[in-house]
């Protein structure tokens, strides 16, 4: 679903049914990709539309380009080592382009 | 008024997982009680709104998330969600050149007498810049 | 929703009452840190021109006047309304415009349905992001180490906890509010609602079904008229 708000300020790299995952990298300063999430795949469950950069924002900056925000989808048994409720069972976290890399 | 008695989980050890970032971790049973807002707390609302809104624009929510992110685990977990925003706010302000620490505590001093006068216990701690 | 025969006398509990200071005794809660930061804070702005008390004043009551009823209402809508609820849930904003309510520039809402086969439950792990335009003030649980810790790790545990127990054939799919939207539930209709008003059925969406911690239950003598 695509936000009302949200044109296309470039056009977005994945689409809903993309595997992708989060990088395992450090953030510098605010961010919004939760700890995690990160390092784990995924798969595009929406594609929001572009919102400002919270990471930019954050600091007193216009926070643009706009960022394409996604609606991820993972599964608990990808996320958790350990999670041993409902093997159907997901989380959905809503993360910006910068955070997401194709799965191989 | 004594801290809350809330346990601190240290997490910079666990490889650099961030104070407010807290999915996953243990924190305990979930207290379902309801409370309702003291009016300071109502008030902190609704100054953050207002100075966030496109009307005033001091600074983003964004930037209060990121001021509030960097308290550090103990603060952070010890102090109540309203403690954090009226901590952040003022930060903000200052960082924003909009009030000055000084008055900021020159005022924080008179309203203290100004409560103790009118008969009111004041807790003697200060909230950490 | 706030049940005033449970009101708690919390070191936070409210003063909604109007109270001048001065008639504060020396029994009442002693004045924290942070609640005088609040009023040197805003009484510097305020001489300052930045703010003024009456906005202040106007942001409480805007606040104060907010509540769940607004998101039972739209449940409520899509309950009854087939083509309506397939709306809400492609364009949240535009279908809540169709209702008269816009909910502004700071963020976009979302709606997630509840089916026999998936469970809901909303949470913000990084900080508390709430849809308060629908739901009101978020409940100080919400905001809590532990429900943003343990829902995303847990969510059957914390649901159990709420009383709200599924079966091995649903599956739970939590949501994290990590960015500009927020989210609402919608919870499946209870199937002895059959013939109700709009107004019957909002009655039992309660905020915590929105949240996804309840489930909406009929009690078991329905109210024959509107509960406001």
């Amino acid at each position: 679903m695509v936000s009302a708000a949200g044109s296309f300020s470039r056009p977005p790299r994945f689409k809903p049914g993309d595997r992708v995952s989060v990088p395992a990298r450090a953030a510098l300063g605010h961010c919004r990709t939760p700890w995690y999430v990160r390092g784990k795949p995924g798969v595009v469950a929406a594609v929001h539309g572009s919102f400002r950069d919270p990471e930019r924002l954050a600091y007193h900056r216009p926070g643009l380009p706009a960022q394409v925000l996604y609606k991820v989808r993972f599964r608990q048994l990808d996320v958790w080592p350990s999670y041993l409720a409902g093997q159907a069972d997901h989380i959905e976290v809503d993360i910006y382009e910068p955070w997401l890399e194709p799965q191989p | 008024m004594p801290a809350p008695k809330r346990k601190t989980m240290l997490r910079k050890a666990a490889g650099g997982r961030a104070a407010h970032d807290v999915g996953g971790l243990a924190f305990g049973p979930i207290d379902r009680a309801e409370h309702d807002l003291a009016l300071w707390e109502k008030r902190t609302d609704a100054m953050q709104r207002l100075l966030t809104s496109p009307g005033k624009r001091a600074f983003t929510v964004d930037g209060l998330r990121r001021v509030i992110e960097d308290y550090g685990e103990q603060a952070y977990d010890r102090t109540t969600y309203y403690e954090k925003w009226i901590r952040a706010l003022r930060n903000l302000l200052v960082e924003q050149d909009v009030l000055t620490r000084e008055e900021i505590e020159r005022r924080m001093a008179e309203v203290r007498r100004k409560h103790q006068t009118a008969g009111r216990r004041v807790v003697k701690a200060k909230v950490p810049w | 929703m706030h049940d005033d025969d449970d009101h708690h006398h919390h070191h936070h509990a409210g003063h909604d009452h109007p109270h001048p200071p001065a008639q504060k005794d020396h029994d009442a809660a002693p004045m924290g840190a942070y609640e005088v930061l609040e009023e040197a804070v805003r009484s510097l702005l305020i001489e300052k021109g930045i703010l003024t008390s009456g906005e202040i004043a106007a942001a409480v009551d805007l606040m104060d006047s907010r509540s769940p009823a607004l998101g039972a209402k739209v449940v409520a809508r899509a309950w009854v309304d087939a083509a309506f609820k397939k709306r809400l849930i492609k364009d949240t904003r535009a279908a809540l415009l169709e209702l008269g309510i816009d909910i502004g520039t700071i963020a976009e809402f979302s709606t997630v349905e509840n089916t026999p086969q998936v469970h809901n439950v909303i949470v913000c792990t990084l900080c508390s992001c709430y849809p308060k335009m629908l739901l009101g003030i978020p409940p100080a649980w919400y905001k809590s180490l532990a429900y943003r810790s343990r829902t995303v790790v847990d969510p059957r545990g914390v649901l159990a906890e709420f009383g709200v127990e599924l079966g091995r054939e649903v599956a739970v799919r939590v949501h994290d509010s990590t960015a500009d939207l927020r989210y609402i539930v919608l919870p499946m209709r209870p199937k002895a609602t059959r013939g109700w008003s709009e107004d019957q059925l909002a009655a039992i969406v309660t905020r915590d079904c929105m949240i996804g911690t309840a489930l909406p239950t009929v009690p078991s003598r329905p109210a024959r008229r509107a509960a406001r």
